[in-house]
């Protein structure tokens, strides 16, 4: 991928991103957080995991942005008020937020394989989708049952929490 | 060129970004959207490892892939109970505001 639409995704995601955070209305937030997301899944698509871009756009972009949508309109969230901030928490926050940024960037400032290129691809006749199927249906085969239990208690639960009590 | 530093520098910038969210907003679903911006930057450095990663057969290591695909699964999940879980206590307190939820602070 050329290092031109490299940045230009990069940064559409990064700038949405921190937009959800400053934004103080929270429909606005949500639409941002689909826009990050969407640079994510051109980031994903440019390391060549056209599956997980996919699956990235169908279930953040689609189903789970739709659900915050739905619930911040159920609950008829408007913009949130100004409080008196209380300053010594918000510094905080910040000061432990750049203390990670800045840990980050120092381990992997000394990551000897982090000035590497990507080393190329060979042209391969079965697609991407194709071998992670295989994977996840022969190594990954009891995680993949698991996850469809935990996918299903969810389901139930979600319900259940959602339900109202009859008094 | 684009090495795999810049992609675990984006990733790790979208981490601090979805961090300091959580830890300065002060609204519920909000804190929730971060804790998304969190999970998926963990997702970019496990694809962009994937990538760097390639087989001797020349095709990059899906088994990260794999796990990214877990991680989405159980995101979804989550984000599903959690909201139900936020609609739950708007309905007992009518409010979604962390402060105002204060009943086991010290």
């Amino acid at each position: 991928m050329s290092p031109i639409l490299f940045w230009f995704f990069a940064l559409l995601m990064l700038v949405f991103g921190a937009a959800v955070v400053v934004n103080r209305n929270p429909i606005a937030s949500a639409l941002n957080l689909v826009v990050s997301f969407l640079g994510l899944a051109a980031l994903f698509m440019s390391l060549d995991a056209f599956f997980i871009g996919i699956i990235q756009v169908l279930v953040y972009a689609g189903a789970v942005m739709v659900l915050f949508l739905f619930i911040i309109m159920l609950l008829d969230l408007r913009a949130e008020r100004l409080r008196k901030i209380n300053w010594v928490a918000s510094a905080g926050g910040v000061a432990v937020a750049l203390a990670l940024l800045v840990q980050i960037f120092y381990v992997i400032g000394h990551l000897t394989f982090s000035k590497q290129t990507f080393p190329p691809l060979a042209r391969s006749e079965i697609d991407d989708v194709h071998n992670i199927g295989l994977l996840l249906f022969g190594n990954y085969n009891l995680p993949f049952q698991i996850i469809g239990v935990l996918v299903l208690v969810a389901t139930i639960g979600a319900v259940l929490l959602s339900k109202r009590e009859r008094r | 060129m684009v090495t795999l530093g810049h992609y675990l520098i984006v990733s790790g910038i979208l981490f601090a970004i979805g961090f300091a969210g959580v830890m300065l907003r002060r609204s519920l679903i909000i804190i929730f959207m971060s804790l998304e911006l969190m999970l998926n930057a963990a997702n970019l450095s496990l694809v962009a490892f994937s990538r760097f990663h390639v087989q001797p057969s020349g095709v990059p290591d899906y088994n990260a892939q794999v796990f990214v695909f877990f991680i989405i699964t159980v995101g979804a999940a989550e984000v599903a109970v959690g909201l139900a879980i936020i609609v739950a206590l708007f309905r007992a307190r009518q409010t979604t505001h962390v402060e105002d939820i204060n009943t086991l602070k010290f």
